[in-house]
């Protein structure tokens, strides 16, 4: 039995086993950014990889669809070792697992509608018309249907993300990475696209890994929370088990913030009371 | 202002010798693009950080690419008149002088797109691993497109370096523009005849950076 494993009933979406990973630096010095992390999750879930910067949250998140080959250890999504994939194979197993990040990347010569059909045109026959339609759904599910034929720099931030976010959705995607998705976007559009991400995992049932180093993310988002430090798992957590003690200072950090916000919700509801008897004499 | 008698005398040639430069023009671009291109984008896959990396194939051919370039291009031309003579069948004409212009064309042009496409982002060229898209796909719908209005400007910097580059094959008898000039202009010090070609090639150049400029402007959509 994995102690980490949160639902023991139901096999785990993902499984990372004794997964390392070490860096040249440019001076010659060895940089361990992994040190043998297992950790499971499972389907349906929003979990979030937190640690500060360095911490090995990215590169872990990066193992997951082998854009980061481990050293040693297995990686498992969906019961398949990827880490023994041919090329091929592995190239066809990613297009279940969609991935956003920070600077977006999307293709800036194309329109928001080529950057879409981007990942359904690589592989298999779809027809002009299924790939036209489906381009169509996923804009619909972001809210850019409208933009269809404007390029990326036309875009805002957060539209940018949304288109990355429908261009990872396109080939329906069990898995959802998402590398510091809101780092690059401001306090409003970071909740936008948020809201987005909590929509795509309840209707769809996208199960979403989500790295981040804002702590208020992980409150608004995440349902389950692996703490990262030194390229070691020190904690895991689900997000609204207040009653157990945490371990991490950054774990301890997130159960402050959710108080704060508690607090801070509960003043605003308190003012929005009392001023209610003015506005309606007014 | 009447044209004077020297420059009627080569009005039929001057002709036949547009016609060549062009010749030489476009099959020197035509091997650098087939062939330098291809030569360019392995350069880049090969690199350090790229999904081809292999250093030693990318200093084998790195140093192939340099030899080439280094050659004075009036030294390629002569030291390359047996291989000219194999493939083509004469060492003099325009056709001739398409042999020495295309191998100076095609590492030239090859370092220019490997330059041009280490402008695309890394995270674009991520992206696209992360979608499963393999190394051909990516070629052809990350690198040439995000990096089309670079590619184009470098043909265009190719373009204008080789149409001076045509006009040295004159030596060797190359024909086009260059040979005009240098054997009415220069031999037969007929200086109109001179001033008359260069400033068609002053015309011709700004004709292909403005074309180039037009076009890379229209293709970036960044």
């Amino acid at each position: 039995m994995n102690p980490n494993s949160s639902s023991p009933s139901a096999p785990p979406l993902i499984r990372l086993e004794a997964v390392s990973k070490t860096f040249k630096l440019p001076d010659g010095r060895v940089f361990e950014a992994v040190k043998s992390v297992s950790l499971d999750m499972a389907e349906g879930r929003i979990f979030g990889l937190i640690g500060k910067s360095g911490a090995g949250k990215s590169t872990l998140l990066r193992m997951i669809n082998l854009l980061e080959r481990p050293d040693t250890g297995r990686v498992l999504v969906d019961g398949r070792d990827l880490t023994r994939l041919s090329k091929r194979e592995l190239r066809e197993t990613r297009q279940g697992i969609g991935m956003i990040f920070q600077q977006f990347n999307l293709l800036q010569n194309a329109s928001v509608y080529e950057n879409v059909a981007f990942p359904l045109k690589l592989h298999g026959n779809r027809s002009r018309a299924e790939i036209e339609a489906r381009v169509q759904e996923c804009l619909a599910v972001v809210g850019l249907t409208d933009k269809l034929h404007n390029h990326p720099a036309q875009l805002s931030g957060g539209q940018k993300q949304r288109v990355a976010i429908a261009r990872a959705l396109a080939p329906h995607p069990k898995v959802l990475l998402c590398d510091e998705p809101t780092s690059a976007l401001d306090t409003e559009t970071t909740r936008s696209v948020l809201d987005t991400l909590r929509e795509i995992n309840q209707r769809l049932g996208v199960t979403i890994i989500i790295v981040t180093h804002e702590l208020h993310v992980v409150h608004a988002l995440c349902d389950h929370v692996a703490v990262l430090e030194n390229g070691q798992l020190v904690e895991r957590f689900d997000v609204g088990d207040q009653a157990t003690p945490r371990l991490s200072a950054l774990g301890r950090e997130l159960a402050q913030e959710q108080v704060r916000e508690d607090i801070l919700k509960e003043h605003a509801a308190r003012i929005a009371q009392a001023a209610e008897p003015t506005t309606r004499a007014a | 202002m009447t044209m004077s008698d020297n420059i009627l005398a080569i009005l039929p040639e001057l002709w036949v010798a547009i016609g060549q430069t062009f010749m030489m023009l476009g099959i020197g671009l035509a091997a650098a693009i087939l062939i330098g291109g291809p030569l360019g984008v392995l350069l880049f896959l090969l690199g350090p950080g790229q999904s081809l990396e292999n250093r030693p194939a990318y200093l084998v051919l790195s140093w192939i690419v340099n030899t080439v370039r280094s050659f004075p291009f009036i030294i390629l031309l002569v030291a390359l008149v047996p291989v000219t003579r194999v493939v083509v069948g004469t060492s003099i004409g325009p056709l001739a002088a398409s042999v020495p212009l295309s191998v100076a064309a095609i590492p030239y042009f090859a370092r220019l797109v490997e330059q041009s496409i280490r402008e695309v982002p890394r995270g674009v060229i991520e992206a696209a691993h992360a979608m499963g898209a393999s190394e051909l796909q990516i070629v052809w719908r990350v690198l040439v497109r995000e990096a089309r209005s670079g590619l184009i400007l470098a043909l265009t910097v190719l373009a204008v370096s080789f149409l001076s580059y045509s006009a040295i094959a004159g030596v060797v008898g190359g024909g086009g523009i260059g040979d005009l000039a240098i054997r009415y202009g220069y031999y037969r010090f007929q200086t109109d005849v001179m001033l008359l070609t260069v400033a068609l090639l002053i015309v011709l150049v700004q004709i292909i950076q403005f074309g180039g400029n037009a076009l890379a402007h229209r293709l970036d959509k960044r």
